[in-house]
């Protein structure tokens, strides 16, 4: 039993109707409470989207479970068949009806219904929502692009006409929809032909197409990753990996799709990527080193770190997932950043970590954009789970040219914000400042009742005295780099058996800690 | 094929048979109920006994993630505690005490069942003891369910109050007679209703919840119940068990239903009718005149509402006789007979209700009729605007103060605001 208040993901099924909700032509029959309905929400209002998500809930009630639950679900499979006129159903349990346990597929399987049912075992109690998505995603997959009976070499295209398609971009994916033309677009300049994209926009018979492509293009491992394996193995289907998120990420991208493709990897940026030249202009000098705090799905952080460290200057401070099933990959990477990984999906524990690392930046998802309200520091949105505002009006992909370019101005503008605060707060007594406003860069929804002045002194156990002096200095460094500087002040103090800080103690520990 | 809902009488008050169909109920379970609770109770802690799903329904339906770490919280079973691997009480043992450690001001924990604790048949009530002993007198437990095999959406507040009635202290013997208002109601309305009563001369009056679990009033023989909400039938049991008499009135809505509501309790206590009307006058005009200025907006137009919270028949009362509008259909989860008479007596004859749901032949009435407003739940909103029918979250209608005289003009403007911003828009179809 875990406590929890938040949570990154959602129930295994909630990954299945996202596929579902992806695709056209599919159905999904869940057999499941009235609640769980809640679940069409996410998609009609995050994403905006103008239709019901194509989902059929049985919604028994209690006295339906001493009768016959089994004989609703029946119902609900040949009404949904009836009413919507799929090519094909998934049907499956949410976590009530996986306790009763009336067996959906063997109960569709008797209707003997004129469409393909594709059953699906999501476990509720141990599984989540990113790998629900990839079991149904590669169900779908084995079922629509069968294992030829017998396995015959592929034929090689010539360089120059090969295929390939894009795997993973979802329903309520982070920026997937931008991300799929942007890519798209790269491949089409690259000489590549994209087949087929799935699942966002392809039906199931459209998945029958899929061994046509000469090879795969996996955006979003956690969704396409266990399909792509299965391609290979069964199709001989050569994947590339490599999200194409950040210059150096997209470059990699591009050199191993030309690989496969037999094409030449392009040899210069479009003009249309500014993103280096803004990150070499000297105005970006400031970010050099600035501690930034990595958390999200594992494609997301891995790469968000890479561009951190390597495309922007910061230094990582943190970095983490909550996606259990890559905590082997965001290892690897917190390795070469010299921190410790952090794989939870406890925001608590995340909040804690955060907390400790003192950063300057958090690049994290909605949950940690709430964090950074509280504690006061700059934030960037990297990754799922989604909120309305991960899906803008305008075109903002995180992969490939444009997507650089996005990074740059959507991790570095909140750090700018940041430095105006501070400059409007050195004016804070001027008459016509007012101390109460909240930070523009908050939103005026930031609501500033309840927080200390200075949250550091909320969570931190003050192990020093403090003069009034050295107090009212403190207050003159800018707050988001505030609570680091008063962590070195005081150990500083304490390691040398100092009982109180003094102005002279803040800028020795300053000296001290410089870099 | 599609069955038309039977429709509301005058002589009967009420609809001979409500139309029931088999089919997908697109509404929330009654954990929902929990996002206006934690806020009204201020030192209890809602635990849900529940799976992913329910921790992921609340934060879905909270619409945004709270700032704050909010007085709610999901303790998730997991597959080892249903392989038998660990024993379930002794896990909502140990993470009530690490909450408990976690948040030293709560005073009342308030354990809520959910759909998978239900079904597993996890006993919350031998738990809910268990761990009133552990943690008393600090802290009180109750427990209640809101799962989604039982309740729909504001059932879950109906249980909580039922749990809290049987933990009312006994009033003494020879009490006066006293009021107790019972069903959640925005900090600010009850402030007004407070202040009508004390004019009134009626007291002691007491809410149920109340604001802090510290302060639970007293019920017993002497206590006359007035239902703010309509979906209060458990909680309304349970007060009469406890002795206390429910005055029968329509809901406090609008002008006519808020004047009906507090005459019930003016005529319980025995107000004479001129003072009532004297005190009454100033809310009354008000009420009257704020509507008025929406009414122009609403007047004759043609207005179906899914079912939601069971507000509908009030709400389409209130939009029928004070608004002018016509009504498509009621559509109510569930329709408490009893309680809702005094609404079907003031309802237009002839009006289609439906009870429960089958969403997509619902769906069908409702495109079938164009009605020129759809209040529905935010999961059939963006797909009716994309059909063209303007739409209203009927979840604003909860979360949003309404009741009173002086958020009768709110109440009537949350109805105007979607037709408004059509006519300011011009964007072409």
């Amino acid at each position: 039993m875990q406590l929890t208040v938040w949570t990154y993901e959602g129930p295994p099924h909630v990954g299945a109707m996202r596929i579902a909700a992806s695709m056209r032509g599919l159905h999904y029959v869940l057999h499941a409470p009235q609640g769980d309905t809640y679940a069409d929400l996410l998609f009609t209002m995050i994403e905006r989207r103008d239709t019901r998500p194509p989902v059929t809930y049985t919604t028994f009630k209690a006295q339906d479970l001493g009768a016959d639950t089994a004989e609703i679900f029946k119902i609900a499979c040949r009404d949904a068949v009836e009413r919507f006129k799929p090519e094909a159903i998934i049907v499956g349990a949410s976590c009530t009806a996986e306790l009763i346990q009336d067996d959906p597929a063997g109960l569709a399987a008797a209707l003997a219904l004129p469409i393909p049912v594709i059953p699906l075992e999501l476990p509720s109690y141990s599984k989540k929502e990113n790998w629900g998505a990839a079991e149904t995603f590669y169900r779908l997959v084995r079922a629509f692009a069968p294992a030829p009976q017998r396995p015959a070499p592929r034929v090689v295209r010539p360089a120059g006409e090969r295929s390939c398609n894009i795997l993973g971009p979802t329903s309520l994916g982070f920026r997937h929809r931008d991300d799929i033309e942007e890519v798209r677009r790269m491949l089409e300049r690259l000489g590549v032909i994209v087949n087929l994209v799935a699942p966002l926009g392809a039906s199931p018979s459209d998945l029958a197409r899929l061994p046509d492509a000469d090879f795969n293009v996996v955006l979003y491992p956690e969704i396409a990753g266990t399909a792509a394996d299965w391609l290979k193995r069964n199709h001989g289907q050569a994947f590339v990996s490599i999200p194409p998120i950040g210059v150096r990420a997209t470059a990699d991208f591009l050199a191993a799709v030309a690989g496969l493709a037999g094409v030449a990897a392009p040899a210069a940026s479009p003009a249309a990527l500014r993103m280096p030249w803004y990150s070499r202009s000297i105005d970006s000098t400031y970010l050099t080193g600035k501690r930034v705090f990595i958390f999200g799905d594992a494609t997301h952080a891995v790469a968000a770190a890479r561009v951190a460290a390597d495309e922007l200057g910061f230094a990582v401070c943190g970095l983490g997932t909550y996606s259990r099933e890559f905590a082997r990959e965001v290892r690897a990477a917190a390795v070469r950043y010299g921190v410790e990984p952090l794989i939870s999906d406890d925001h608590l524990a995340v909040e804690d970590a955060i907390i400790a690392a003192q950063p300057e930046l958090i690049l994290g998802t909605q949950m940690e954009r709430h964090v950074a309200k509280r504690l006061r520091i700059p934030c960037a949105v990297i990754s799922a789970p989604v909120h309305v505002q991960d899906f803008p009006a305008r075109y903002s992909p995180q992969m490939g040219h444009e997507g650089a370019n996005v990074l740059f101005d959507s991790w570095v503008h909140p750090l700018m914000m940041g430095l105006e605060e501070h400059l409007l707060g050195m004016f804070r007594d001027d008459f016509e400042f007012n101390d109460g406003a909240a930070p523009s860069h908050l939103g005026h929804a930031a609501a500033p009742v309840a927080e200390a002045e200075d949250p550091t002194l909320v969570v931190l156990a003050r192990p020093v005295a403090w003069t009034g002096e050295a107090e009212k200095e403190l207050r003159k460094i800018p707050f988001f780099v505030r609570g680091k500087a008063r962590k070195n002040t005081e150990r500083f103090a304490v390691e040398r058996g100092l009982q109180t800080i003094t102005i002279e103690t803040l800028y020795d520990a300053k000296a001290h800690y410089s870099r | 094929m599609n069955a038309m809902p039977p429709r509301t009488g005058a002589q009967d008050c009420g609809p001979v048979t409500p139309l029931r169909q088999r089919g997908q109920h697109e509404v929330f379970c009654g954990l929902t109920s929990i996002i206006w609770l934690h806020r009204k109770v201020q030192d209890a802690f809602f635990l849900i006994v529940g799976s992913r799903t329910c921790a992921h329904l609340m934060q879905s339906a909270a619409g945004v993630m709270i700032f704050a770490e909010p007085r709610f919280g999901t303790a998730i079973i997991e597959e080892r505690d249903l392989a038998g691997m660990a024993d379930l009480h002794e896990e909502l043992d140990r993470v009530v005490a690490r909450l408990l450690a976690r948040r030293p001001e709560i005073r009342m924990l308030v354990l809520v069942g959910s759909c998978p604790s239900e079904v597993i048949k996890l006993d919350l009530g031998k738990a809910a003891e268990r761990l009133a002993r552990l943690h008393a007198p600090a802290t009180r437990v109750l427990h209640f369910s809101g799962s989604g095999i039982e309740t729909t959406f504001t059932q879950g507040e109906d249980n909580f109050l039922a749990a809290l009635a049987r933990e009312l202290p006994a009033a003494e013997a020879k009490a006066p007679p006293s009021l107790m208002v019972a069903g959640a109601l925005p900090d600010v309305v009850e402030d007004q209703f407070r202040r009508i009563f004390d004019a009134l001369g009626i007291g002691p009056v007491s809410f149920l919840p109340s604001r802090a679990s510290s302060g639970l009033p007293p019920v017993g023989p002497a206590t006359r119940v007035l239902l703010a909400q309509p979906y209060l039938g458990e909680a309304a049991r349970a007060l009469e068990a406890r002795g206390a008499t429910v005055l029968a009135a329509p809901f406090p809505l609008g002008e006519e239903g808020t004047t009906a509501w507090l005459r019930a309790a003016a005529d319980a206590f025995g107000v004479a009718p001129g003072r009532f009307d004297a005190i009454t006058r100033a809310g009354r005009r008000r009420a009257r005149e704020a509507v008025g200025r929406h009414r122009a907006e609403l007047e004759g137009r043609r207005v179906f509402l899914f079912p939601d919270s069971q507000l509908e028949p009030s709400i389409a009362r209130f939009l029928a006789r004070e608004a002018g509008a016509e009504i498509v259909e009621i559509g109510s989860p569930y329709l408490h007979r009893q309680h809702l008479a005094g609404e079907f007596a003031l309802l237009p004859p002839g009006i289609p209700f439906s009870e429960g749901q089958d969403v997509d032949r619902q769906l069908d009435r409702c495109r079938a009729a164009r009605p020129d407003l759809a209040v529905c739940g935010m999961g059939l909103a963006n797909p009716l605007e994309a059909e063209g029918i303007a739409t209203k979250w009927s979840i604003e209608l909860v979360f949003t103060p309404v009741q009173g005289y002086e958020q009768a003009g709110d109440l009537a403007e949350l109805f105007v605001r979607p037709l408004a911003r059509r006519a300011v828009l011009k964007l072409g179809a």
